[in-house]
Formats: C-alpha cells, sequence, structure tokens
C-alpha cells in the first residue's frame, strides 16, 4: 500500500539521509551551496509564517499586474542565477586542479553541468528576459496591462513548476546527466532508468509550455494594444525585438515540447520515438531540440539588442540611428533563426551539400547582425555619452565582447572547421561569449535601467560599476583562455584530463570564475545598499535618465493603471518630443473611471498542480500525477465559467494622483545630466545645455 | 619543467597536422579569421574612438541629437558585412564539398570498421583478420575509410591532427575518410558525453610504414587473444580498454607506458591513455551483427543493451545476419 502510494521515492532518495546515512564530502561540496535554494525556501516560508507577511505576498502571487508578474520573474531569475554562478564556479575550480583527476566524482561533474546548462537557459536567461518584457513593453507601448493578465499569471505559475523540479532535485533524487541538450539514447530508459531524466522532462515540458504561452500573449499584445497613434514604425526597439522574440516563442517551443513529450512516452510507455532499437531514431530528437534550440538562442539575444539599442540612445542622448535598419535587421534575424538548426550537428554524417547549405544560412544572420552593431556604434556617434553611469559599461562590453563571440561563430558556422572544433571548449567559450556579453549584460544593464520603474527608486551606480566590470573582466578571464583550449583539442563535459598542457589556460579560467562569483556577489550587494539608501535614491517623477519612450512618462513607482490617460503618439520618441514642447506634464481636463482585472488564484493554482504533476510523473507517484492533470483541467474549466472580476478606480482617485504627479513634475527643478547620478536627480530630467 | 607543460605528447590538434585534409582545415581557418577581421576590426578600433571624442564632457558643438541616417553610410554598413560573407560563403561551399568525410581518398582504400562502445573504441580489419581495441594502425601515404557505428549511445570519434570527427550512432553507419602523409602518432578520442569514463576514451592512431604496417598487422595475428561473441559481450561492458584486460585475462604489467613498439597488452595501470589491445578476428562479421542487434524485431532489454547499468554480458548475444526483420 505504502509502496504504491510512494512510487519508487524511498528513504535513500533523499539526499539529506543519504548524507546521514554514509557522510560524503563529495556530494556535501557539491549539493551544499545550491541545496542552500530548496532549505533557503523552507526557512523563507516559516520566516513569513511568523512575520504574518502571508497577506502581502499572497497579494503578490495572486496579482495579474504585468509590473509585479515580471518582478516575480526577476527575483525567480536572480536566485535561480546564484545557483547557476555557484555550479560554474565548481566546474571551472575543479577543473583548474583536474590534471589526473580533480576534487568532483565524474557523477557530480556531470550533474552539475546538465542543471547548470538547463538552470541557466530555462530558468535563468529566459525568465530574466520575459520579465524584462513584462516590466517594460506594455508601458512602451502604452497599454494598462497585457491583452491576457490571467494567462501571464499562468506562464509564471508553469515556469515556477518548473523551477520547484530543477530545485527539488538537488534534495530528492538527482538530475539527469545527459547535458541540457539531454539527447537520447544516453537519456532512454535502458541506459539511464532513474528519475534524473524525467525530472529534465517535466522540468522543461511545464515552462516549455508556459513559455509558448508567454510568447502568445505579448505578440497579442504588441499588435492590439498598443495606444493611439503607436504605429509599427514608432514602436520602441525593445518592444519590436519583444515581438520577434514572443513569434519565435510560438514556433520554437513547440519542437521542444514535442520532443519531451516523445522521448517522455519512450522512456514511460515504453515507445520507439527515439531509442537504438524497432526503428527508433536518435536523430529525430536531435532535429527536434535544435529546431527548438537555435531560434532558443535568439530568443535569448533579441531582446538584449533590444535592451542596447534603448541604451544606446538614452544614454548618448541622441535619435537611434537607422531605426529601420535596426528594424529590418531583428525580423530578418527572427527569419533566419529558423533555417540554420543543423549547423548543431554538421558532425552527424549528411552530405555535404546539405552541411554547405546550412553553413552559408549561418553565415547569412551575421549580416543583419553586424548591420546591428554598426548602427549602435553610429548611435553612439555624435551623441553625448555619459560614460560615468553602469549601462553605458555594460553597452561598450557588450559591443566589444559580443562581436568576438559573433566571429568564433563565423568559425563555428564552417562545416570543415566544426569537425574539428564541434564539442570542444572552443564551442563552450563560444556561446558563452554571446550569452554572457549579449543576454546576461542586456539582462542586467536593463534590471539597471528599468529598476526605478519596478520599485521607485534607483540603484546605486558606484556598487553598479563595480559590478559591471566585474562581470567583463571576469568574463574575458574566465573564457578567452578556452579558445586556445579547445583548439587544442580539449573536449568539453569532462571532469579531468591527461595532457599538462592544458593546466596553464585551466588555471588562468579557474581564476576567472572567482571573479565571476564576485560579480555575482556585487550584484547582490548592489541590490542590497540601494535597498537600504533607497530614500536617497527615489525617482517619483519618473524619468531619471532623460528617457525617450512612454514607459518613463509615467510616475515611479507606476501605478497599477499606468497611465492616468492613455498617451496619444506622434512620433517614435513621443516623451521626448513632448519634452521638447515642453507639455509633457502639462494639466489634464478629463480623467475617467479605469478598470483593472483583480487578482486571481488562476496561475498560482495552476503552477502548484504543475509541480504536483512533475513530481508524481518523476517518481511514479501515479495518483498524485493523474491527480494534479485532473485537477488542473478542473481548474481550468472553471475559471472559464467564473465571471470576469474587475476592480474600477474611480476617476476622482486617478485625478488626485496624477495631478499631484504633473504638479509636483511642473514645481520640481530637475537635474541636468551631469547631477543624474546624484541624489539631486528625483526622476525629472532639466533640458540639457549643449556647453559651446 | 616549463616545456613539459607546453608541448603535447602527441599530435593532439589540427593546429599540428600530420595529414592532408587537417591541413586544409588549418589553411581555411586561417582565411576565415582573415576575412572575418576586415568586417570586426573597423567596429573594435572605432568604439573607444567613438566613447573617447563624443564622451559628455568633451562633445560640445560636435553633438548632433537629430542625426539618424545617412544614405552612404547605410550602403557601407550592409555592403562590408555583405561581401565578406558572400566571399565566405564562396570558400565555405567549394571546401566544404573538397573535404568530404565520405569521400574515398583514393583507389583502394583501407577499410577499417568501428564499434564504439562505453568506453572504447574498436578497430575491426576485416580483411587482415584482426581487430585492436584503443588503438588504431594506419599506413602512411594510403588513403584510410572509417565505417563506425556505435553499440551503446551515440558517440563521436576525432582525430584531430588528421580530420576532424564525426558521430557514431547505434543501429547506423557513419564514414570518415583520411590519410596520414607523416608518419607519426596522433591522438584520437570520443568527444560525444557518454557518462562516467567518457573522457579516457581515447586511443593513439599510429601512422606507419607499409612495411612496419604489415609487421604489427603480423603480431597482431598471434596475439593470445580472439575478438569473438564472448570477448566482445565482455569489451561492451562499461569500463575503459585498461578496465576491460583484466577480464580478458591479460595480465597488466606495472612499468613504463611504451608508445613504440607493436600494439601489446603491455601497459601500466595508472598511465589512462594505456595501450591498446591487438586481437586476432577469425569472425569478421562483427560489425554486421552489432548493427543486426537492433534490427530483429526482439526489443531490447536492460541486460542485453550495453551501456544499461544492468547489462549482463551472459544474456547479450549478438544475432546471426539472417535474424535481420527491418530495414531502416
Ligand atoms: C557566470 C558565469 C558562467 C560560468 C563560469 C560558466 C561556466 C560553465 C562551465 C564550466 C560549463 C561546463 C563546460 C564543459 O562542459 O566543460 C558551462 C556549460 C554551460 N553553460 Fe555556463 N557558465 C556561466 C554562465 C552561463 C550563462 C549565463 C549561461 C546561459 C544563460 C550558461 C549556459 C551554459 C550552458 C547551456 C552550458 C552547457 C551545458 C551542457 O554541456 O549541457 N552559462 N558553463
Ligand atoms: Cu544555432
Ligand atoms: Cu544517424
Amino acid at each position: 500500500m505504502l509502496a504504491s502510494l510512494f512510487g519508487r521515492l524511498n528513504w535513500d532518495s533523499i539526499i539529506l539521509v543519504k548524507e546521514f546515512e554514509d557522510p560524503d564530502l563529495q556530494l556535501l561540496i557539491t549539493s551544499g551551496a545550491a541545496a542552500a535554494i530548496p532549505l533557503g525556501g523552507i526557512f523563507l516560508v516559516l520566516l513569513l509564517w511568523y512575520l504574518k507577511w502571508w497577506k502581502p505576498l499572497l497579494g503578490w502571487l495572486t496579482s495579474v499586474d504585468h509590473k509585479k508578474i515580471g518582478v516575480m520573474y526577476i527575483i525567480f531569475s536572480v536566485v535561480m542565477l546564484f545557483r547557476g554562478v555557484v555550479e560554474a564556479v565548481l566546474m571551472r575550480t575543479n577543473q583548474a586542479v583536474a590534471l589526473n583527476g580533480g576534487f568532483l566524482s565524474s557523477d557530480h561533474f556531470n550533474q552539475l553541468f546538465t542543471t547548470h546548462g538547463t538552470n541557466m537557459i530555462f530558468f535563468v536567461a529566459m525568465p530574466f528576459l520575459i520579465g524584462l518584457i513584462n516590466v517594460a513593453v506594455p508601458l512602451q507601448i502604452g497599454a494598462r496591462d497585457v491583452a491576457f493578465p490571467k494567462l501571464n499569471s499562468i506562464s509564471l505559475g508553469l515556469t515556477g513548476a518548473g523551477g520547484f523540479l530543477i530545485t527539488i532535485s538537488l534534495l530528492i533524487g538527482q538530475f539527469s546527466t545527459g547535458g541540457w541538450t539531454n539527447y537520447p539514447s544516453y537519456t532512454g530508459k535502458l541506459v539511464n532508468p532513474g528519475p534524473g531524466v524525467d525530472y529534465w522532462i517535466t522540468a522543461i515540458g511545464l515552462s516549455g509550455i508556459g513559455s509558448t504561452l508567454t510568447g502568445v500573449n505579448f505578440a497579442v499584445t504588441i499588435y492590439k494594444m498598443r495606444t493611439k497613434g503607436m504605429k509599427f514604425m514608432r514602436m520602441p526597439l525593445f518592444t519590436w525585438t519583444a515581438l520577434a522574440t514572443s513569434i519565435l516563442l510560438i514556433f520554437a517551443m513547440p519542437p521542444l515540447t514535442a520532443a519531451c513529450v516523445m522521448l517522455g512516452l519512450d522512456r514511460y510507455l515504453d515507445f520507439h520515438f527515439f531509442t537504438n532499437d524497432q526503428g527508433g531514431n536518435l536523430m529525430n530528437f536531435i532535429n527536434l531540440f535544435w529546431m527548438f534550440g537555435h531560434p532558443e538562442v535568439y530568443i535569448l539575444i533579441l531582446p538584449a539588442f533590444g535592451v542596447m539599442s534603448e541604451l544606446s540612445s538614452t544614454f548618448a542622448a541622441k535619435r537611434l540611428y537607422g531605426y529601420t535598419s535596426i528594424v529590418a535587421a531583428t525580423m530578418c534575424i527572427a527569419v533566419l533563426a529558423f533555417f540554420v538548426w543543423l549547423h548543431h550537428f554538421f558532425t552527424m554524417g549528411q552530405s555535404t551539400t546539405v552541411n554547405a547549405a546550412f553553413g552559408i544560412a549561418t553565415l547569412l544572420i551575421s549580416i543583419p547582425t553586424g548591420v546591428k552593431i554598426f548602427d549602435w556604434l553610429a548611435t553612439l556617434w555624435g551623441g553625448r555619452i555619459r560614460l560615468n553611469t553602469t549601462p553605458v559599461i555594460y553597452l561598450c562590453g557588450f559591443l566589444v565582447l559580443f562581436v568576438l563571440g559573433g566571429f568564433s561563430g563565423i568559425i563555428l558556422a564552417n562545416p570543415t572547421l566544426d569537425y574539428q572544433v564541434h564539442n570542444s571548449l572552443f564551442l563552450v567559450a563560444h556561446f558563452h561569449n554571446v550569452i554572457i556579453p549579449g543576454t546576461l549584460f542586456g539582462i542586467l544593464a536593463g534590471i539597471h535601467y528599468w529598476f526605478p520603474k519596478m520599485f521607485g527608486f534607483r540603484l546605486m551606480e558606484s556598487y553598479g560599476k563595480v559590478t559591471a566590470w566585474l562581470w567583463s573582466i571576469g568574463f574575458v578571464i574566465t573564457f578567452m583562455p578556452l579558445y586556445p583550449l579547445g583548439l587544442m583539442g580539449m573536449t568539453r563535459r569532462t571532469v579531468d584530463y591527461t595532457d599538462p598542457a592544458y593546466v596553464p589556460l585551466m588555471l588562468v579560467s579557474g581564476a576567472g570564475s572567482l571573479l565571476l562569483g564576485l560579480a555575482f556577489l556585487f550584484l547582490i550587494i548592489t541590490f542590497w545598499r540601494s535597498i537600504v539608501n533607497r530614500k536617497q535614491l527615489v525617482t517619483p517623477i519618473g524619468d531619471p535618465w532623460d528617457g525617450r519612450t512612454l514607459e518613463w512618462w509615467t510616475p515611479c513607482p507606476v501605478p497599477e493603471y499606468n497611465f492616468a490617460v492613455l498617451p496619444e503618439v506622434d512620433s517614435r520618441d513621443a516623451f521626448h518630443t513632448a519634452k521638447e514642447r515642453g507639455d509633457a506634464y502639462a494639466p489634464i481636463e478629463k480623467y475617467e473611471d479605469i478598470k483593472i482585472p483583480s487578482n486571481t488564484y488562476f496561475g498560482l493554482i495552476i503552477g502548484i498542480l504543475g509541480c504536483g504533476l512533475g513530481f508524481g510523473l518523476v517518481w511514479y507517484m501515479w495518483w498524485m500525477a493523474a491527480g494534479s492533470f485532473l485537477a488542473a483541467l478542473a481548474t481550468i474549466i472553471v475559471y472559464a465559467f467564473l465571471p470576469e472580476r474587475e476592480q474600477v478606480i474611480p476617476a476622482e482617485e486617478v485625478r488626485r494622483v496624477d495631478e499631484n504627479w504633473r504638479r509636483e513634475a511642473r514645481e520640481t527643478y530637475g537635474v541636468t545630466r551631469d547631477d543624474e547620478i546624484t541624489e539631486a536627480n528625483k526622476g525629472l530630467a532639466r533640458p540639457d545645455v549643449v556647453p559651446g | 619543467m616549463l616545456d613539459s607543460y607546453l608541448q603535447l605528447a602527441v599530435a593532439e590538434t589540427f593546429l599540428q597536422p600530420t595529414g592532408p585534409i587537417a591541413r586544409a582545415q588549418l589553411d581555411h581557418l586561417n582565411y576565415v579569421v582573415i576575412l572575418t577581421c576586415i568586417a570586426i576590426v573597423p567596429a573594435l578600433v572605432a568604439l573607444p574612438l567613438i566613447l573617447f571624442r563624443y564622451r559628455r564632457k568633451k562633445a560640445g558643438d560636435r553633438y548632433r541629437p537629430n542625426w539618424d541616417s545617412n544614405l552612404g553610410l547605410e550602403v557601407a554598413m550592409w555592403g562590408l558585412p555583405i561581401v565578406v560573407i558572400f566571399l565566405m560563403a564562396i570558400s565555405l561551399w567549394s571546401i566544404t564539398q573538397r573535404l568530404d568525410p565520405y569521400e574515398e581518398l583514393g583507389k583502394d582504400p583501407l577499410e577499417i570498421k568501428v564499434i564504439g562502445l562505453d568506453w572504447k573504441w574498436v578497430f575491426l580489419y576485416p580483411e587482415e583478420k584482426v581487430a585492436f581495441v584503443d588503438e588504431l594502425i594506419v599506413p602512411v601515404g594510403r588513403p584510410v575509410e572509417l565505417e563506425m557505428t556505435s553499440d551503446t549511445v551515440m558517440q563521436s570519434l576525432r582525430i584531430s591532427a588528421l580530420v576532424g570527427q564525426i558521430y557514431a550512432m547505434p543501429a547506423m553507419t557513419t564514414k570518415l575518410n583520411f590519410i596520414a602523409s607523416d608518419a607519426g602518432e596522433a591522438r584520437g578520442m570520443n568527444t560525444q558525453f557518454t557518462g562516467r569514463g567518457m573522457w579516457r576514451q581515447k586511443f593513439l592512431v599510429h601512422s606507419v610504414p607499409t612495411d612496419e604496417y604489415q609487421q604489427r598487422i603480423a603480431e597482431a595475428r598471434q596475439s593470445p587473444i580472439t575478438l569473438n561473441e564472448q570477448t566482445y559481450a565482455i569489451l561492451a561492458q562499461q569500463g575503459t580498454a585498461e578496465e576491460a584486460k583484466t577480464p580478458l585475462g591479460i595480465t597488466v604489467l606495472e612499468g613504463p607506458l611504451e608508445t613504440q613498439g607493436t600494439a601489446t597488452v603491455v601497459a601500466e595501470r595508472d598511465v589512462p591513455v594505456g595501450q591498446g589491445i591487438a586481437m586476432r578476428l577469425p569472425e569478421p562479421k562483427i560489425f554486421q551483427r552489432v548493427l543486426a542487434r537492433y534490427k530483429t524485431g526482439v526489443p531490447m532489454t536492460p541486460e542485453t543493451q550495453p551501456g544499461s547499468p544492468s547489462y549482463d554480458p551472459a544474456k547479450a548475444s549478438l544475432p546471426p545476419l539472417t535474424a535481420v526483420r527491418m530495414e531502416m
């Protein structure tokens, strides 16, 4: 009875129990630091209970406000980034001393690169970007919320369920060792019967559905919810890239979900999609995975490009150079992204004609990408660049380092060269070289830039700048040595090696990773010190950077309904134009009641049931899996019949808040960009006098 | 002391090519690097200059806040990458066709069948009726064609100094053609992650003059060990070639690793990339029977699938070729 209740879960699956019965330093090192997350989670729940903070927490978790959902995505990602960085530093330091064996056993190392990769892609980079998109896009297009607020909350719930599964695998059982790509037949039931692969399938499957829904939500939001006058060719660049990413999400996530389901069918119900025998073929998984995987890298990079576009024009105080070119390049990339997936397996034995065709298609993508780099340089050209700000450091780090990443990408696009460097550290260097200076810098700069919109105060520039420099320098020291190592033949995913020639560069790289760990620490310190000093950093009037787009035309923090009166747009940088005209904060005559959707438990319930479904499947607790699934179906049906609940904010209330804000803006003197990073910056930009 | 760090023991990479294909790849790498630099060096040089010239303090009357397009510049921005990529695409096309890993590099190539196992490679010389584990011996100057499969999960066989890599996949075959122009040793390995022992799955490729090649083959024919169904099942167990030696009845001698000389069973236990195992091969159809294993219509079980934790050599027999029921 009990056995069927707990499926294949038993006491020994629980790492802590195992550790207690048979203490093992290895296990303690590897799982110890990272296990802080689930344990910390339990601690947090108890703490909240004690502090009686349940109410506000529930208020957040059930919120459908796009800004709150965005913030929750971002907090989730920071927590997951902690784990990813700890694991990365462990791997790097292990390899630094791994000539003929380091301090990690191979089994632990294999789990580390698998969880690091899976976690960083699906639970750090994606939710970070989706969080930023949530925060910024509705504001940028002058909307009150996204098209489907409830769906937004469901997406968050599903992402959270995926994150729960990959995190709980630290405590109960273990995660897959098959890498973030999780290729069968290594991940088939015969070779890897344990729960690890099933954790991967369920975590990726659930969060993948969440991401697809996010794609639908934002594509519709951007198509349908733009304010009056916001024509396509007037949209801010970040919104354009969010649109491209949404379209990519809609078309790229389903192949991954399908691959997960098929691998699941192989493992649970003895199907033969990807098995060695019975006509199964693992090549189909590899194709499906990369049909998702390549567009995925553009899902990750395009919004970062969007952030960089916003930053270059805002911090050079200048119009974006080549708007049309950049939009065209973005959309070109989004389309081409679907036609290059095969470059991830040039070595699978297909004909040279196929390889050459996909190699050339890959080269083609570098054309619009190169154009964008030139466009950003031209945007800086003729500007007044504020070199003393954090975002500009990220921007410059991005421009230099991303170009180098593109350089190695072009080398990899040549099938003949890929025969040599495929699966080597050269590849690892390449994708970190685009993902860290590209995606991660974009994310961190974006957080710095929009932080006042989320919380009402700026981040401290002093710590912010140190953080940005640490990420940049740490990146260079950690990853540049991997290029020569890869050319020298060192493969990826290896716990140790036997060739002394690798040692010096490995030591450098290991030292660099410590700097990256420090960079993460400084990121946290930046948040912490800024929260402590928030009184001095507030920017209530809402425009701390002399912004050009609509999101800066709101107070900080932004009211629930975003805009008291939806703005009308007559040009590209509408807010900038209004400021030049001098009527940005002019009084408004007419206010109306604003209806906003009420909080809902829908997303939270789906998220929790998602955890149950995944956990039940992993441990063969069929009652839990089936129960969660049926309950989720029932929830969806019930909510479909419930009447929409809305909250009405009366016109008078809106008027009071908005008039106060406008009056304060008119009466405040404001700061020029010279005092931008001082306490004097209350979020009102004074027109800049250009020195003679 | 220092040179032991800087010197690779054997030709480990295509930066030290020992055959014409790797040499052509190295040349192509140089070409690609130079061509790409044409497009990226201007950007890398421009950035610091722009930052300096247009820094806020000093931009002054150079400040042009509304400048946002210029036709000539636009043409240059699109034109430069288009030209560079066009040139690169041409060379990419031609060299990819020219260095086709499936194309035989001359008449009468030496045909070697390769089976990837956890975590070792078995090289079968059906015509010579010998086999080597984790050791590949090829005559200098004669084209070689490897035909590969895997009898576990997917692997990737790479010989950097000679040719590069191609996947070896279960139930399928792939090919890798190369030719060694210089005598000497090169490193071969599996680059695809296959679990616990993957990074020990390395071997030496000996490119030797023809007479020495003949001599080594002749010596291997004298090996006390035969590759047959039973010994194959033992090899298919998870473990490196070193670890397979004892179950195969090989005494592992302590002593310095000898990389010259014949592929014998002498090796030091502590040296991970030890010497391979030479075997007689009276039954040359092993390769085909390994492929057949997945096409009999009978599902594999944890006991019969090499690579599975419950694999049992006693239960995992190779089917006769007549048992094949499916075509792929
Ligand atoms: C914080 C700095 C980071 C360091 C020091 C780091 C380090 C590493 C290391 C050591 C590996 C294993 C390499 C190997 O296989 O030999 C790895 C793999 C990987 N990393 Fe990172 N990483 C970092 C950040 C990131 C970020 C931000 C992402 C993505 C958003 C990322 C994505 C990946 C992926 C996808 C893999 C491949 C995993 C696999 O082999 O399946 N990493 N990283
Ligand atoms: Cu790709
Ligand atoms: Cu195949």
